[in-house]
């Protein structure tokens, strides 16, 4: 593992037994994460890409193969996650919820609340420091959700289609955010997205996997200058052949997985997150 | 507005109705008294120190009942909701008990505790124990996985998860659980002091019967209905203080 590698994994494969057949979710992932990268994934849903990022969050454990995550600073935590759909507490206020990873690391109250302030203050979202997420739009509880990874300060990043369940203004004020927030941090990220724009705008490089059982199938370099801009992002020259790219290559994926999602049962792989997918279910 | 008028005139009606048929002899007044003789009961009792000294008596056996069920209740349920292999142990058991009636079981409580208070006591805390575990446990169950991934990616340790997710997320349920079992502290109150009491307004009741005095026993029925709605009162209030981010919800 050379020194400007984050992550590496090996060989990873991942398993699911469900009603006693087998899934293969991954399969043989080679993977390396430079440091300070922003990762994009793609990929037909079903691919594999949440298990990916819950194996690399200690959520979940390869079946096969081997992850390496460089820990550098062992006062860090090694990732911090968001994850797909609803995930903030209900029963903490939006202060509090941003600043759960500092609580848990054993950080003062006065002084977390205080990183806390700052950082809801860049988000202009100070005055709703006490309020509780059911009193928040879908827009601003996916803010607190990001904002809550960053403040723990992790040595990874991993978000799950974070901006997944947002109406398209939201989208697009959330990315801009975003990557002032993390073009300021420089913090290796991997980032699960079905857009492809998304993944222009906020990678480095972008994964495309295969449809299920879930492989690299190639990894495109996004030689897009930064600091980047989402309003000038498609005129920069060079986006319309890497949007044409990943298109290309995710298009065969997807067709492949709807082919044999019509050969085998289709309920099968949508059943599994449960209970917390429907929005505004409180 | 006129809503709150008309929720305060539809019983003042019932009370001026009941006392022109009490009068002109429609309500038999030996069966059901009237407002006015339950009222010139009620205010010498008031006076007296009477109906305060059972109503105290009453409520602190409801206070330590409620309580001697409701802790291990709330320590049991989490524990249950928590930990399958503790739940799998207790929860035949638990099936298994939880529909005996409770009055059924007093006599066996009266020979083990004897007369005193205990007994009186462990009645309440019994039928509170149960509804408070059963809805704590499903409080704990019923927290969505993915909290738990959050506490568990951010490196949570056990005593911060109990603290920062299992008990804030089943503190709803453990609420609900606390609301149904003051319902049945109330009822089983007036049980307990059937037997063996000295005092309290369910021994009002019994003893109202015994001497066949009717306005004593409505004293004690409006004095329990006010009990029960001060309770109620309290939880409500505790509610909101303990779920701050339920106000507004629904
Ligand atoms: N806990 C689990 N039990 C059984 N099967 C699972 C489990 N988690 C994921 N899978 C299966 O693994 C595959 C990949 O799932 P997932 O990683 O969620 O895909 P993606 O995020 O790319 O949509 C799916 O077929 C899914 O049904
Ligand atoms: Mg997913």
């Amino acid at each position: 593992m050379d020194h400007t590698c984050a992550i590496l994994m090996e060989g990873l494969t991942k398993e699911f037994t469900a009603g006693g057949t087998k899934v293969v979710a991954l399969e043989r992932i080679n993977l390396s994460v430079i440091e300070g990268e922003f990762l994009c994934i793609v990929g037909p849903s079903g691919c594999g890409k949440t298990t990916l990022l819950r194996i690399l969050a200690g959520l979940e454990s390869q079946t096969f193969g081997r992850v390496f995550i460089k820990a550098k600073n062992p006062e860090k935590p090694l990732t911090s996650m968001v994850f797909q759909g609803d995930s903030i507490f209900p029963w903490m206020t939006v202060e509090e919820n941003v600043a759960y990873g500092l609580r848990i690391k054993g950080v003062s109250l006065k002084q977390r609340r205080a990183i806390a302030r700052d950082y809801l203050q860049k988000l202009g979202l100070v005055r709703f420091a006490k309020a509780y997420p059911h009193q928040l739009s879908g827009g601003m509880k996916q803010r607190i959700n990001v904002a809550r990874a960053f403040v723990s300060d992790p040595e990874i990043l991993l978000m799950d289609e974070p901006f997944g369940s947002l109406d398209e203004q939201n989208r697009l004020i959330l990315q801009q955010e975003l990557l002032k927030i993390w073009e300021g941090s420089k913090k290796t990220s991997l980032f699960i997205t079905h857009s492809i724009d998304e993944a222009l705008l906020l990678g480095d490089r972008v994964i495309v996997m295969t449809a299920q059982p879930g492989k690299v199938k190639d990894i495109v370099d996004v030689n897009i200058p930064r600091p980047r801009d989402i309003l000038t992002l498609r005129e920069t020259s060079g986006f319309t052949a890497l949007y044409k790219r990943i298109w290309q290559l995710l298009q065969e994926e997807v067709l492949k997985a709807k082919a044999t999602e019509l050969v085998n049962s289709p309920v099968s792989s949508s059943k599994r997150h449960r209970k917390n997918t429907q929005e505004g279910k409180t | 507005m006129s809503m709150e008028i008309l929720s305060f005139l539809s019983p003042s009606l019932i009370l001026v109705l009941w006392e022109v048929f009490a009068r002109i002899g429609v309500v038999d007044t030996r069966l059901f008294s009237s407002p006015t003789r339950i009222f010139c009961t009620l205010v010498p009792m008031i006076y007296s120190g009477e109906l305060l000294y059972h109503t105290l008596i009453s409520a602190n056996r409801i206070i330590l009942g409620f309580l001697a069920g409701a802790v291990p209740g709330v320590i049991l349920g989490l524990s249950m909701g928590l930990f399958p292999p503790i739940r799998v142990c207790l929860m035949p058991i638990v099936s298994a008990t939880f529909p005996i009636p409770k009055l059924a079981i007093m006599p066996l409580i009266l020979i083990v505790f004897g007369l005193g208070e205990t007994s009186k006591i462990f009645t309440i805390a019994i039928g509170v124990f149960y509804l408070v575990l059963i809805n704590t446990m499903a409080g704990v169950m019923n927290i969505d996985d993915i909290y738990m991934d959050v506490a568990k990616n951010f490196d949570a340790t056990r005593y911060q998860f109990y603290t920062t997710v299992a008990l804030p997320g089943a503190m709803p349920m453990i609420f609900a659980g606390f609301k149904l079992g003051m319902g049945t502290a109330l009822l089983l109150i007036v049980a307990a002091e059937l037997s063996a009491a000295k005092a309290g307004v369910g021994w009002m009741v019994w003893r109202a019967y015994d001497m066949f005095d009717i306005e004593k026993m409505f004293v004690a029925l409006i004095t329990l209905a006010i009990l029960g709605y001060v309770f109620s009162y309290i939880l409500d209030f505790l509610e909101r203080i303990f779920i701050p981010w339920k106000n507004g919800r629904r």
